[in-house]
Protein backbone atom coordinates (compact mmCIF):
# COMPACT_ATOMS: atom_id res chain seq x y z
CA UNK A 1 0.00 0.00 0.00
CA UNK A 2 2.39 1.91 1.03
CA UNK A 3 4.03 1.89 -2.57
CA UNK A 4 0.83 2.52 -3.79
CA UNK A 5 0.34 5.60 -1.68
CA UNK A 6 4.23 6.81 -2.70
CA UNK A 7 3.38 6.37 -6.40
CA UNK A 8 0.11 8.19 -6.41
CA UNK A 9 1.89 11.09 -4.21
CA UNK A 10 4.64 11.10 -7.51
CA UNK A 11 2.25 10.78 -10.03
CA UNK A 12 0.26 13.77 -8.89
CA UNK A 13 3.55 16.30 -8.82
CA UNK A 14 4.55 15.52 -11.82
CA UNK A 15 1.34 15.74 -13.14
CA UNK A 16 1.33 19.40 -11.46
CA UNK A 17 4.78 19.94 -12.65
CA UNK A 18 3.46 19.27 -16.63
CA UNK A 19 6.36 17.36 -17.53
CA UNK A 20 7.14 18.32 -21.25
CA UNK A 21 8.05 14.50 -22.04
CA UNK A 22 4.29 13.04 -20.42
CA UNK A 23 2.41 16.09 -22.63
CA UNK A 24 4.62 14.56 -25.52
CA UNK A 25 3.37 11.42 -24.62
CA UNK A 26 -0.19 12.20 -24.13
CA UNK A 27 -0.54 14.60 -27.38
CA UNK A 28 0.42 11.31 -29.63
CA UNK A 29 -1.39 9.17 -27.47
CA UNK A 30 -4.41 11.36 -28.52
CA UNK A 31 -3.53 12.30 -32.10
CA UNK A 32 -2.67 8.13 -33.01
CA UNK A 33 -5.83 7.16 -31.64
CA UNK A 34 -8.33 9.94 -32.90
CA UNK A 35 -6.82 10.08 -35.99
CA UNK A 36 -7.62 5.73 -36.00
CA UNK A 37 -11.05 6.22 -34.74
CA UNK A 38 -11.61 8.77 -37.19
CA UNK A 39 -10.21 6.61 -40.10
CA UNK A 40 -12.39 3.49 -38.71
CA UNK A 41 -15.64 5.65 -38.33
CA UNK A 42 -15.37 6.25 -42.10
CA UNK A 43 -14.42 2.49 -42.75
CA UNK A 44 -16.72 1.08 -40.47
CA UNK A 45 -19.84 2.75 -40.71
CA UNK A 46 -19.87 2.94 -44.54
CA UNK A 47 -19.27 -0.75 -44.40
CA UNK A 48 -21.72 -1.38 -41.90
CA UNK A 49 -24.43 0.29 -43.58
CA UNK A 50 -23.65 -1.75 -46.75
CA UNK A 51 -23.49 -4.97 -44.68
CA UNK A 52 -26.92 -3.67 -43.00
CA UNK A 53 -28.92 -2.89 -46.14
CA UNK A 54 -27.42 -5.38 -48.87
CA UNK A 55 -28.51 -8.76 -49.63
CA UNK A 56 -25.99 -11.44 -50.18
CA UNK A 57 -24.99 -14.74 -50.20
CA UNK A 58 -22.88 -15.34 -47.17
CA UNK A 59 -23.87 -12.02 -45.34
CA UNK A 60 -24.76 -13.83 -42.32
CA UNK A 61 -21.22 -15.06 -42.75
CA UNK A 62 -19.53 -11.71 -43.30
CA UNK A 63 -21.83 -10.41 -39.93
CA UNK A 64 -20.30 -13.26 -37.87
CA UNK A 65 -16.42 -12.51 -39.40
CA UNK A 66 -17.23 -8.81 -38.16
CA UNK A 67 -18.58 -9.87 -35.08
CA UNK A 68 -15.42 -12.13 -34.40
CA UNK A 69 -13.03 -9.13 -35.56
CA UNK A 70 -14.65 -6.50 -32.55
CA UNK A 71 -12.81 -8.60 -30.44
CA UNK A 72 -9.48 -8.90 -32.39
CA UNK A 73 -6.50 -9.25 -29.93
CA UNK A 74 -4.08 -6.40 -30.52
CA UNK A 75 -1.49 -8.29 -30.51
CA UNK A 76 -2.92 -10.26 -33.14
CA UNK A 77 -3.23 -7.19 -34.92
CA UNK A 78 -0.13 -5.98 -33.75
CA UNK A 79 1.79 -9.22 -35.40
CA UNK A 80 0.12 -8.90 -39.06
CA UNK A 81 0.43 -4.91 -39.62
CA UNK A 82 4.54 -5.63 -39.09
CA UNK A 83 4.41 -8.67 -41.28
CA UNK A 84 2.70 -6.19 -43.41
CA UNK A 85 4.77 -3.29 -43.36
CA UNK A 86 8.71 -5.28 -42.76
CA UNK A 87 11.16 -4.59 -45.24
CA UNK A 88 10.29 -7.84 -47.14
CA UNK A 89 6.59 -7.58 -46.79
CA UNK A 90 4.21 -6.22 -49.04
CA UNK A 91 4.20 -3.18 -48.73
CA UNK A 92 7.45 -2.71 -46.80
CA UNK A 93 8.56 -0.16 -50.02
CA UNK A 94 6.65 2.61 -47.91
CA UNK A 95 9.19 2.28 -44.51
CA UNK A 96 6.46 3.54 -42.16
CA UNK A 97 6.87 0.49 -39.67
CA UNK A 98 7.75 2.01 -36.23
CA UNK A 99 6.28 5.32 -37.32
CA UNK A 100 3.14 7.16 -35.91
CA UNK A 101 1.63 6.34 -39.13
CA UNK A 102 1.86 2.18 -38.69
CA UNK A 103 0.58 2.64 -34.66
CA UNK A 104 -2.26 4.84 -36.51
CA UNK A 105 -2.80 1.90 -39.46
CA UNK A 106 -2.75 -1.08 -36.55
CA UNK A 107 -5.33 0.94 -34.03
CA UNK A 108 -7.43 1.50 -37.39
CA UNK A 109 -7.39 -2.43 -37.99
CA UNK A 110 -8.77 -2.82 -34.34
CA UNK A 111 -11.55 0.15 -34.42
CA UNK A 112 -12.72 -0.87 -37.52
CA UNK A 113 -14.58 -3.65 -36.63
CA UNK A 114 -16.09 -2.31 -33.95
CA UNK A 115 -17.42 0.31 -35.97
CA UNK A 116 -18.98 -1.75 -38.64
CA UNK A 117 -20.43 -4.32 -36.12
CA UNK A 118 -21.80 -1.62 -34.03
CA UNK A 119 -23.39 0.15 -37.28
CA UNK A 120 -24.64 -3.32 -38.58
CA UNK A 121 -26.57 -3.83 -35.60
CA UNK A 122 -27.65 0.04 -35.39
CA UNK A 123 -29.19 -0.01 -38.65
CA UNK A 124 -30.73 -2.73 -38.32
CA UNK A 125 -32.22 -1.99 -35.23
CA UNK A 126 -33.79 0.75 -37.08
CA UNK A 127 -37.49 0.09 -38.12
CA UNK A 128 -37.83 -2.93 -40.91
CA UNK A 129 -39.99 -0.59 -43.53
CA UNK A 130 -38.62 2.62 -42.63
CA UNK A 131 -36.05 2.17 -45.59
CA UNK A 132 -39.55 2.22 -47.58
CA UNK A 133 -40.87 4.88 -45.98
CA UNK A 134 -37.82 6.80 -47.29
CA UNK A 135 -37.44 5.76 -50.68
CA UNK A 136 -41.38 6.62 -50.85
CA UNK A 137 -40.61 9.97 -49.93
CA UNK A 138 -38.29 10.50 -53.44
CA UNK A 139 -35.00 9.51 -51.91
CA UNK A 140 -32.28 8.13 -53.93
CA UNK A 141 -30.68 5.31 -52.47
CA UNK A 142 -27.68 8.05 -51.09
CA UNK A 143 -30.46 9.96 -49.61
CA UNK A 144 -31.54 6.98 -47.75
CA UNK A 145 -28.56 5.76 -46.81
CA UNK A 146 -27.71 9.58 -45.49
CA UNK A 147 -31.03 9.43 -43.43
CA UNK A 148 -30.46 6.27 -42.34
CA UNK A 149 -27.39 6.77 -40.78
CA UNK A 150 -28.92 9.84 -39.24
CA UNK A 151 -31.64 8.11 -37.83
CA UNK A 152 -28.95 5.71 -36.25
CA UNK A 153 -26.84 8.19 -34.79
CA UNK A 154 -27.34 7.14 -31.10
CA UNK A 155 -25.95 3.59 -31.25
CA UNK A 156 -23.62 4.95 -33.33
CA UNK A 157 -22.59 6.97 -30.95
CA UNK A 158 -21.73 4.12 -28.81
CA UNK A 159 -19.48 2.64 -31.59
CA UNK A 160 -17.47 5.53 -31.57
CA UNK A 161 -17.02 5.12 -28.05
CA UNK A 162 -16.09 1.49 -27.79
CA UNK A 163 -13.96 1.99 -30.96
CA UNK A 164 -11.84 4.60 -29.24
CA UNK A 165 -11.97 2.86 -25.97
CA UNK A 166 -10.37 -0.19 -27.63
CA UNK A 167 -7.42 1.77 -29.03
CA UNK A 168 -6.85 4.42 -26.82
CA UNK A 169 -6.19 1.72 -23.77
CA UNK A 170 -4.59 -1.32 -26.55
CA UNK A 171 -0.60 -1.68 -26.10
CA UNK A 172 0.03 -4.72 -27.83
CA UNK A 173 -0.23 -3.74 -31.04
CA UNK A 174 1.11 0.10 -30.56
CA UNK A 175 4.65 -1.37 -28.85
CA UNK A 176 5.08 -4.34 -31.91
CA UNK A 177 4.62 -1.60 -35.08
CA UNK A 178 5.44 1.51 -32.88
CA UNK A 179 8.88 0.39 -31.28
CA UNK A 180 8.14 2.84 -28.35
CA UNK A 181 10.72 5.14 -29.78
CA UNK A 182 11.33 7.95 -26.96
CA UNK A 183 9.82 11.24 -28.38
CA UNK A 184 8.64 9.41 -31.76
CA UNK A 185 5.93 6.51 -31.16
CA UNK A 186 5.85 6.51 -27.22
CA UNK A 187 2.56 6.67 -26.46
CA UNK A 188 0.70 6.25 -23.11
CA UNK A 189 0.23 2.48 -22.64
CA UNK A 190 3.43 1.68 -24.12
CA UNK A 191 5.53 4.33 -21.31
CA UNK A 192 3.46 2.42 -19.02
CA UNK A 193 4.54 -0.80 -19.72
CA UNK A 194 7.98 0.36 -20.22
CA UNK A 195 8.08 2.75 -16.53
CA UNK A 196 6.09 -0.53 -15.02
CA UNK A 197 9.30 -2.93 -16.13
CA UNK A 198 11.71 -0.56 -14.69
CA UNK A 199 10.27 -0.44 -11.41
CA UNK A 200 9.31 3.59 -11.78
CA UNK A 201 5.84 3.04 -10.58
CA UNK A 202 5.40 6.75 -10.06
CA UNK A 203 5.51 7.25 -13.71
CA UNK A 204 3.30 4.34 -14.64
CA UNK A 205 1.10 5.39 -11.80
CA UNK A 206 1.15 8.88 -13.63
CA UNK A 207 0.68 8.16 -16.91
CA UNK A 208 -2.40 5.67 -16.27
CA UNK A 209 -4.16 8.39 -14.06
CA UNK A 210 -3.41 10.44 -17.61
CA UNK A 211 -4.57 7.15 -19.72
CA UNK A 212 -7.78 7.34 -17.63
CA UNK A 213 -8.57 11.05 -17.50
CA UNK A 214 -8.21 11.39 -21.06
CA UNK A 215 -10.30 8.23 -21.87
CA UNK A 216 -12.71 9.63 -19.48
CA UNK A 217 -13.09 12.96 -20.75
CA UNK A 218 -13.91 11.76 -24.38
CA UNK A 219 -16.16 9.47 -22.96
CA UNK A 220 -18.27 11.94 -21.01
CA UNK A 221 -18.11 14.27 -23.89
CA UNK A 222 -19.61 11.62 -26.28
CA UNK A 223 -21.89 10.48 -23.71
CA UNK A 224 -23.34 13.67 -22.86
CA UNK A 225 -24.35 13.56 -26.41
CA UNK A 226 -26.09 10.30 -26.45
CA UNK A 227 -27.79 11.48 -23.22
CA UNK A 228 -28.87 14.75 -24.75
CA UNK A 229 -30.88 13.20 -27.90
CA UNK A 230 -31.46 9.88 -25.99
CA UNK A 231 -36.07 9.02 -26.25
CA UNK A 232 -37.18 10.28 -22.82
CA UNK B 1 -65.34 11.02 -56.63
CA UNK B 2 -63.18 8.78 -59.66
CA UNK B 3 -63.12 10.07 -62.84
CA UNK B 4 -63.05 7.50 -65.96
CA UNK B 5 -59.60 8.19 -67.06
CA UNK B 6 -57.42 5.53 -65.68
CA UNK B 7 -54.39 6.78 -63.69
CA UNK B 8 -52.85 3.10 -62.58
CA UNK B 9 -52.53 -0.07 -64.43
CA UNK B 10 -50.90 -2.88 -63.76
CA UNK B 11 -51.36 -6.46 -65.89
CA UNK B 12 -49.91 -9.59 -64.98
CA UNK B 13 -48.11 -8.74 -61.82
CA UNK B 14 -46.55 -11.32 -59.73
CA UNK B 15 -44.58 -11.10 -56.60
CA UNK B 16 -42.47 -14.10 -55.19
CA UNK B 17 -40.86 -13.99 -51.73
CA UNK B 18 -38.52 -17.29 -51.46
CA UNK B 19 -39.35 -18.67 -54.37
CA UNK B 20 -43.00 -18.85 -53.19
CA UNK B 21 -45.44 -16.55 -54.93
CA UNK B 22 -46.66 -14.50 -52.83
CA UNK B 23 -49.24 -12.03 -54.89
CA UNK B 24 -50.59 -12.56 -58.37
CA UNK B 25 -53.09 -10.07 -59.95
CA UNK B 26 -53.72 -10.52 -63.86
CA UNK B 27 -55.59 -7.29 -63.52
CA UNK B 28 -55.76 -3.64 -61.64
CA UNK B 29 -56.47 -0.35 -61.95
CA UNK B 30 -56.86 2.82 -60.41
CA UNK B 31 -58.93 5.72 -62.01
CA UNK B 32 -58.01 9.14 -61.62
CA UNK B 33 -59.38 10.74 -58.08
CA UNK B 34 -59.89 7.55 -56.94
CA UNK B 35 -60.34 6.30 -53.59
CA UNK B 36 -59.87 2.52 -52.93
CA UNK B 37 -60.25 0.04 -50.56
CA UNK B 38 -58.44 -3.30 -50.28
CA UNK B 39 -59.84 -4.84 -48.27
CA UNK B 40 -59.38 -8.49 -46.56
CA UNK B 41 -57.43 -10.20 -43.68
CA UNK B 42 -54.34 -10.30 -42.14
CA UNK B 43 -51.91 -12.34 -45.04
CA UNK B 44 -54.57 -11.73 -47.86
CA UNK B 45 -51.40 -9.56 -50.05
CA UNK B 46 -52.58 -5.87 -49.41
CA UNK B 47 -49.20 -4.75 -48.11
CA UNK B 48 -47.24 -6.51 -50.71
CA UNK B 49 -49.59 -4.86 -53.38
CA UNK B 50 -49.36 -1.73 -52.18
CA UNK B 51 -45.50 -1.95 -52.04
CA UNK B 52 -45.49 -3.62 -55.22
CA UNK B 53 -47.72 -0.90 -56.78
CA UNK B 54 -44.81 1.64 -55.30
CA UNK B 55 -42.27 -0.17 -57.18
CA UNK B 56 -40.80 -0.66 -53.74
CA UNK B 57 -40.40 -4.05 -54.12
CA UNK B 58 -39.66 -6.29 -57.35
CA UNK B 59 -41.93 -7.58 -59.05
CA UNK B 60 -41.74 -10.71 -60.68
CA UNK B 61 -43.51 -10.19 -63.71
CA UNK B 62 -46.03 -7.56 -65.01
CA UNK B 63 -46.39 -4.27 -66.28
CA UNK B 64 -47.16 -0.85 -64.51
CA UNK B 65 -48.57 2.02 -66.84
CA UNK B 66 -49.16 5.36 -64.75
CA UNK B 67 -51.02 7.32 -67.40
CA UNK B 68 -50.14 5.18 -70.44
CA UNK B 69 -46.52 5.07 -69.10
CA UNK B 70 -44.78 2.56 -68.76
CA UNK B 71 -42.61 2.07 -65.45
CA UNK B 72 -39.74 -0.32 -66.39
CA UNK B 73 -36.40 1.41 -66.10
CA UNK B 74 -34.85 2.66 -62.17
CA UNK B 75 -35.10 6.11 -63.86
CA UNK B 76 -38.89 5.73 -64.66
CA UNK B 77 -39.11 4.28 -61.38
CA UNK B 78 -37.33 6.89 -59.36
CA UNK B 79 -39.63 9.99 -61.50
CA UNK B 80 -42.93 7.27 -60.86
CA UNK B 81 -41.77 7.47 -56.92
CA UNK B 82 -41.59 11.24 -56.73
CA UNK B 83 -45.31 10.96 -57.76
CA UNK B 84 -46.22 9.40 -54.97
CA UNK B 85 -46.52 8.97 -51.15
CA UNK B 86 -47.31 6.38 -49.10
CA UNK B 87 -48.00 6.06 -45.24
CA UNK B 88 -47.72 2.85 -43.16
CA UNK B 89 -49.43 1.38 -40.54
CA UNK B 90 -46.29 2.71 -38.35
CA UNK B 91 -45.89 6.73 -38.53
CA UNK B 92 -41.89 5.79 -39.31
CA UNK B 93 -41.15 9.48 -37.99
CA UNK B 94 -37.73 11.01 -38.38
CA UNK B 95 -35.93 11.92 -34.99
CA UNK B 96 -36.97 15.50 -35.36
CA UNK B 97 -39.62 18.25 -35.19
CA UNK B 98 -42.86 17.49 -36.60
CA UNK B 99 -41.80 20.28 -38.94
CA UNK B 100 -38.67 19.16 -40.20
CA UNK B 101 -40.57 15.10 -40.13
CA UNK B 102 -43.15 17.08 -42.99
CA UNK B 103 -40.42 19.25 -44.58
CA UNK B 104 -38.64 15.61 -45.24
CA UNK B 105 -40.13 14.95 -48.24
CA UNK B 106 -39.71 18.71 -49.73
CA UNK B 107 -35.99 18.45 -48.70
CA UNK B 108 -35.00 15.00 -50.20
CA UNK B 109 -36.64 17.05 -53.75
CA UNK B 110 -34.04 19.70 -52.40
CA UNK B 111 -36.50 23.08 -52.53
CA UNK B 112 -36.04 26.50 -51.45
CA UNK B 113 -36.12 26.78 -47.73
CA UNK B 114 -38.85 29.14 -48.37
CA UNK B 115 -40.82 26.78 -50.15
CA UNK B 116 -40.67 24.55 -47.62
CA UNK B 117 -41.60 26.65 -45.11
CA UNK B 118 -44.78 27.83 -47.02
CA UNK B 119 -45.76 24.17 -48.45
CA UNK B 120 -45.19 22.73 -44.61
CA UNK B 121 -47.18 25.21 -42.85
CA UNK B 122 -49.78 25.33 -45.72
CA UNK B 123 -50.08 21.22 -44.73
CA UNK B 124 -49.77 21.54 -41.38
CA UNK B 125 -52.96 24.28 -41.71
CA UNK B 126 -54.49 21.53 -43.88
CA UNK B 127 -54.19 19.03 -40.91
CA UNK B 128 -55.43 21.06 -38.36
CA UNK B 129 -51.78 20.58 -36.55
CA UNK B 130 -49.68 23.89 -36.55
CA UNK B 131 -49.35 23.62 -32.96
CA UNK B 132 -46.94 20.88 -33.09
CA UNK B 133 -44.72 22.48 -35.82
CA UNK B 134 -42.34 22.34 -32.77
CA UNK B 135 -42.65 19.57 -31.13
CA UNK B 136 -40.25 16.56 -31.46
CA UNK B 137 -41.58 13.32 -33.10
CA UNK B 138 -40.74 11.67 -29.65
CA UNK B 139 -43.56 13.56 -27.82
CA UNK B 140 -46.38 12.75 -30.31
CA UNK B 141 -49.28 10.69 -28.66
CA UNK B 142 -50.16 8.07 -31.41
CA UNK B 143 -52.98 9.72 -33.28
CA UNK B 144 -50.39 13.26 -33.89
CA UNK B 145 -47.71 10.76 -34.82
CA UNK B 146 -49.94 9.37 -37.62
CA UNK B 147 -51.07 12.54 -38.37
CA UNK B 148 -47.80 13.66 -39.21
CA UNK B 149 -47.51 11.02 -41.41
CA UNK B 150 -50.15 11.43 -43.34
CA UNK B 151 -49.08 15.55 -43.53
CA UNK B 152 -45.53 14.72 -44.75
CA UNK B 153 -47.17 12.14 -47.15
CA UNK B 154 -49.19 15.30 -48.61
CA UNK B 155 -47.25 17.96 -48.36
CA UNK B 156 -45.31 16.32 -51.56
CA UNK B 157 -48.24 17.27 -53.10
CA UNK B 158 -48.44 13.73 -54.51
CA UNK B 159 -50.84 12.34 -57.67
CA UNK B 160 -51.65 9.27 -55.75
CA UNK B 161 -51.02 8.13 -51.86
CA UNK B 162 -50.73 4.75 -50.88
CA UNK B 163 -52.13 4.42 -47.41
CA UNK B 164 -51.37 0.87 -45.49
CA UNK B 165 -53.74 0.30 -42.41
CA UNK B 166 -52.51 4.05 -41.21
CA UNK B 167 -55.24 3.91 -38.48
CA UNK B 168 -55.19 0.44 -37.32
CA UNK B 169 -53.09 1.17 -33.99
CA UNK B 170 -55.48 4.58 -32.73
CA UNK B 171 -58.26 4.65 -30.50
CA UNK B 172 -61.79 4.55 -32.17
CA UNK B 173 -62.12 8.78 -31.57
CA UNK B 174 -58.44 9.42 -32.68
CA UNK B 175 -59.29 7.06 -35.69
CA UNK B 176 -62.71 8.75 -36.51
CA UNK B 177 -61.04 12.38 -36.00
CA UNK B 178 -58.37 11.77 -38.55
CA UNK B 179 -60.75 9.40 -41.23
CA UNK B 180 -62.68 12.79 -41.34
CA UNK B 181 -59.69 14.70 -42.47
CA UNK B 182 -58.42 12.42 -44.50
CA UNK B 183 -61.39 12.04 -46.35
CA UNK B 184 -62.15 15.85 -46.09
CA UNK B 185 -58.66 15.99 -47.81
CA UNK B 186 -58.48 13.73 -50.63
CA UNK B 187 -61.77 15.06 -51.76
CA UNK B 188 -60.02 18.45 -51.84
CA UNK B 189 -57.13 17.52 -53.22
CA UNK B 190 -58.50 15.15 -55.51
CA UNK B 191 -55.76 12.99 -55.00
CA UNK B 192 -56.04 9.29 -56.07
CA UNK B 193 -55.63 6.83 -53.24
CA UNK B 194 -55.43 3.36 -52.45
CA UNK B 195 -56.32 2.34 -48.70
CA UNK B 196 -55.08 -1.13 -47.21
CA UNK B 197 -57.69 -2.05 -44.48
CA UNK B 198 -59.38 -4.79 -42.72
CA UNK B 199 -61.93 -2.79 -41.37
CA UNK B 200 -64.94 -3.04 -43.71
CA UNK B 201 -66.33 0.40 -42.26
CA UNK B 202 -62.96 1.99 -42.81
CA UNK B 203 -63.93 0.82 -46.46
CA UNK B 204 -67.24 1.95 -46.61
CA UNK B 205 -66.59 5.45 -45.61
CA UNK B 206 -63.79 6.61 -47.19
CA UNK B 207 -63.39 4.50 -50.68
CA UNK B 208 -65.43 5.13 -54.08
CA UNK B 209 -64.14 1.28 -55.24
CA UNK B 210 -63.82 -2.04 -53.24
CA UNK B 211 -61.15 -4.65 -53.78
CA UNK B 212 -61.40 -7.49 -51.86
CA UNK B 213 -58.33 -9.95 -51.27
CA UNK B 214 -57.32 -13.28 -50.35
CA UNK B 215 -54.29 -15.30 -50.43
CA UNK B 216 -52.36 -12.75 -52.33
CA UNK B 217 -55.37 -12.77 -55.68
CA UNK B 218 -58.45 -10.48 -56.33
CA UNK B 219 -61.62 -12.13 -55.54
CA UNK B 220 -64.07 -9.31 -55.43
CA UNK B 221 -64.14 -5.59 -57.29
CA UNK B 222 -66.79 -3.09 -57.02
CA UNK B 223 -68.80 -0.50 -55.57
CA UNK B 224 -68.99 -0.84 -51.26
CA UNK B 225 -72.30 -1.05 -51.98
CA UNK B 226 -72.30 -4.34 -54.49
CA UNK B 227 -69.34 -5.91 -52.33
CA UNK B 228 -71.50 -5.50 -49.18
CA UNK B 229 -74.93 -7.11 -50.29
CA UNK B 230 -73.47 -9.18 -53.08
CA UNK B 231 -70.42 -10.94 -52.26
CA UNK B 232 -68.66 -13.72 -54.70
CA UNK B 233 -68.42 -16.64 -52.46
CA UNK B 234 -68.68 -17.56 -48.84
CA UNK B 235 -65.08 -16.03 -48.25
CA UNK B 236 -66.24 -12.15 -48.80
CA UNK B 237 -69.67 -12.77 -47.57
CA UNK B 238 -67.93 -13.93 -44.21
CA UNK B 239 -65.54 -10.63 -44.67
CA UNK B 240 -68.07 -8.19 -45.10
CA UNK B 241 -70.76 -9.27 -42.22
CA UNK B 242 -72.74 -10.91 -43.82
CA UNK B 243 -73.59 -13.44 -41.22
CA UNK B 244 -76.31 -15.54 -43.05
CA UNK B 245 -74.79 -17.41 -45.41
CA UNK B 246 -76.91 -20.83 -45.62
CA UNK B 247 -77.02 -23.18 -47.66
CA UNK B 248 -80.48 -25.07 -49.31
CA UNK B 249 -82.22 -26.90 -52.17
CA UNK B 250 -83.65 -25.41 -55.32
CA UNK B 251 -87.71 -26.31 -55.26
CA UNK B 252 -88.05 -23.98 -58.28
CA UNK B 253 -87.00 -21.43 -60.15
CA UNK B 254 -89.49 -19.29 -62.70
CA UNK B 255 -89.59 -15.37 -63.51
CA UNK B 256 -86.41 -14.87 -62.21
CA UNK B 257 -87.93 -15.92 -58.90
CA UNK B 258 -85.87 -19.01 -57.08
CA UNK B 259 -87.63 -20.97 -54.45
CA UNK B 260 -85.22 -22.87 -52.06
CA UNK B 261 -85.91 -25.31 -49.71
CA UNK B 262 -84.25 -25.34 -46.03
CA UNK B 263 -85.16 -27.00 -43.05
CA UNK B 264 -88.33 -27.34 -44.31
CA UNK B 265 -89.03 -23.60 -44.87
CA UNK B 266 -88.83 -21.98 -48.39
CA UNK B 267 -87.43 -19.13 -48.93
CA UNK B 268 -87.70 -16.78 -52.29
CA UNK B 269 -85.47 -14.68 -53.52
CA UNK B 270 -84.30 -13.31 -56.89
CA UNK B 271 -82.16 -15.23 -58.91
CA UNK B 272 -81.05 -17.69 -61.79
CA UNK B 273 -80.87 -21.72 -60.67
CA UNK B 274 -82.97 -24.84 -61.89
CA UNK B 275 -84.87 -26.85 -59.40
CA UNK B 276 -82.82 -30.32 -57.76
CA UNK B 277 -79.80 -27.47 -57.50
CA UNK B 278 -78.16 -26.59 -54.51
CA UNK B 279 -78.10 -22.45 -53.81
CA UNK B 280 -75.61 -21.10 -51.77
CA UNK B 281 -77.23 -17.68 -50.74
CA UNK B 282 -77.01 -14.96 -48.09
CA UNK B 283 -78.78 -12.22 -45.92
CA UNK B 284 -77.33 -9.35 -43.67
CA UNK B 285 -78.54 -9.54 -40.21
CA UNK B 286 -79.44 -5.89 -40.56
CA UNK B 287 -81.97 -6.80 -43.37
CA UNK B 288 -83.76 -9.03 -41.27
CA UNK B 289 -86.40 -8.01 -38.71
CA UNK B 290 -87.98 -9.68 -35.60
CA UNK B 291 -91.75 -9.15 -34.55
CA UNK B 292 -93.56 -10.36 -31.71
CA UNK B 293 -96.86 -11.02 -34.05
CA UNK B 294 -97.09 -12.63 -36.98
CA UNK B 295 -96.59 -9.67 -39.41
CA UNK B 296 -97.99 -11.83 -42.52
CA UNK B 297 -100.76 -9.52 -44.31
CA UNK B 298 -98.79 -6.71 -42.72
CA UNK B 299 -95.42 -7.08 -43.76
CA UNK B 300 -94.42 -7.03 -47.98
CA UNK B 301 -91.32 -9.59 -46.85
CA UNK B 302 -92.00 -12.33 -48.87
CA UNK B 303 -90.23 -14.60 -46.47
CA UNK B 304 -91.88 -14.84 -43.03
CA UNK B 305 -91.03 -17.74 -40.47
CA UNK B 306 -91.09 -18.70 -36.64
CA UNK B 307 -88.63 -18.60 -34.69
CA UNK B 308 -86.92 -18.52 -31.15
CA UNK B 309 -84.13 -16.74 -29.68
CA UNK B 310 -81.26 -18.96 -28.69
CA UNK B 311 -78.91 -16.14 -27.30
CA UNK B 312 -78.35 -12.20 -27.15
CA UNK B 313 -74.97 -10.64 -27.62
CA UNK B 314 -74.57 -7.22 -26.61
CA UNK B 315 -72.18 -5.73 -29.86
CA UNK B 316 -72.60 -2.08 -28.45
CA UNK B 317 -74.59 -0.27 -30.61
CA UNK B 318 -76.51 -3.05 -31.95
CA UNK B 319 -77.60 -6.25 -30.28
CA UNK B 320 -76.92 -9.27 -32.04
CA UNK B 321 -79.90 -11.96 -32.05
CA UNK B 322 -78.80 -15.89 -32.74
CA UNK B 323 -82.36 -16.70 -34.01
CA UNK B 324 -83.83 -20.77 -34.73
CA UNK B 325 -86.14 -21.01 -37.38
CA UNK B 326 -85.19 -24.37 -38.34
CA UNK B 327 -82.27 -23.17 -39.67
CA UNK B 328 -79.88 -20.61 -37.58
CA UNK B 329 -80.18 -17.19 -38.79
CA UNK B 330 -78.81 -13.94 -37.00
CA UNK B 331 -80.20 -10.38 -36.59
CA UNK B 332 -78.90 -6.87 -35.62
CA UNK B 333 -81.44 -5.23 -33.46
CA UNK B 334 -81.03 -1.70 -31.73
CA UNK B 335 -80.53 -1.37 -27.84
CA UNK B 336 -84.00 0.62 -28.02
CA UNK B 337 -86.03 -1.98 -30.59
CA UNK B 338 -84.84 -4.62 -28.08
CA UNK B 339 -86.35 -2.84 -25.37
CA UNK B 340 -89.39 -1.88 -26.54
CA UNK B 341 -89.99 -5.61 -28.10
CA UNK B 342 -89.06 -7.13 -24.51
CA UNK B 343 -87.33 -9.81 -26.35
CA UNK B 344 -85.54 -12.52 -24.42
CA UNK B 345 -83.15 -15.44 -24.54
CA UNK B 346 -85.91 -18.28 -25.82
CA UNK B 347 -88.87 -15.95 -26.59
CA UNK B 348 -90.80 -17.21 -29.79
CA UNK B 349 -90.68 -14.53 -32.45
CA UNK B 350 -91.44 -14.05 -36.01
CA UNK B 351 -88.54 -13.49 -38.30
CA UNK B 352 -89.37 -11.45 -41.89
CA UNK B 353 -86.85 -10.36 -44.69
CA UNK B 354 -87.41 -9.53 -47.93
CA UNK B 355 -86.76 -11.52 -51.11
CA UNK B 356 -84.59 -8.25 -52.83
CA UNK B 357 -82.57 -9.08 -49.28
CA UNK B 358 -81.47 -12.43 -50.17
CA UNK B 359 -78.25 -12.46 -52.89
CA UNK B 360 -77.75 -15.47 -54.47
CA UNK B 361 -74.30 -16.61 -54.24
CA UNK B 362 -74.09 -19.96 -56.30
CA UNK B 363 -76.41 -22.51 -57.26
CA UNK B 364 -75.47 -25.63 -59.08
CA UNK B 365 -75.24 -29.68 -58.65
Amino acid sequence: MELLADGIAKAVALLASLDQEVLAITLLSLKVSVTATLISLVLGISSGTLLALADFPGKRLMVSIVNTGMGLPPVVVGLFVTIFLWRNGPFGFLEILYTPTAMIIAQAVIATPIVTGITVASIQNLPANLRLQILALGATRLQMVRILIKEARLPLLAGVMAGFGGVISEVGASIMVGGNIKGYTRVLTTATVMETSRGNFDIAIALSIILLLLSFAINYVLTRIQQRERPR
Amino acid sequence: MSGDASFLDVQDLEVCRGGVRVLAIPSFTLHENEVLSLIGPNGAGKSTLLLALARLIPAATGTLRCQGEPIVSDRATFAYRRRLAMVFQQPLLFDATVFDNVAAGLKIRGLSRQEVRSRVMATMELFNMVNLAERSARKLSGGEAQRTSLARAFAIRPEMIFLDEPFVALDPPTRQALMDDLDRILTETGTAAVLATHDQLEALRLSDRMVVMNQGEIVQSGTPVEVMNQPVDEFVASFVGMENVLTGTVLAAAAGLVTVALAERRIEFPGTAAAGETAVFCIRPEHVTIDIFDPAGETSARNVFPATIRKIIPTGVFQKIHLDCGFFLVAYLTNQSLGNLHLDEGKRVFVSFKATAVHLIRAGK
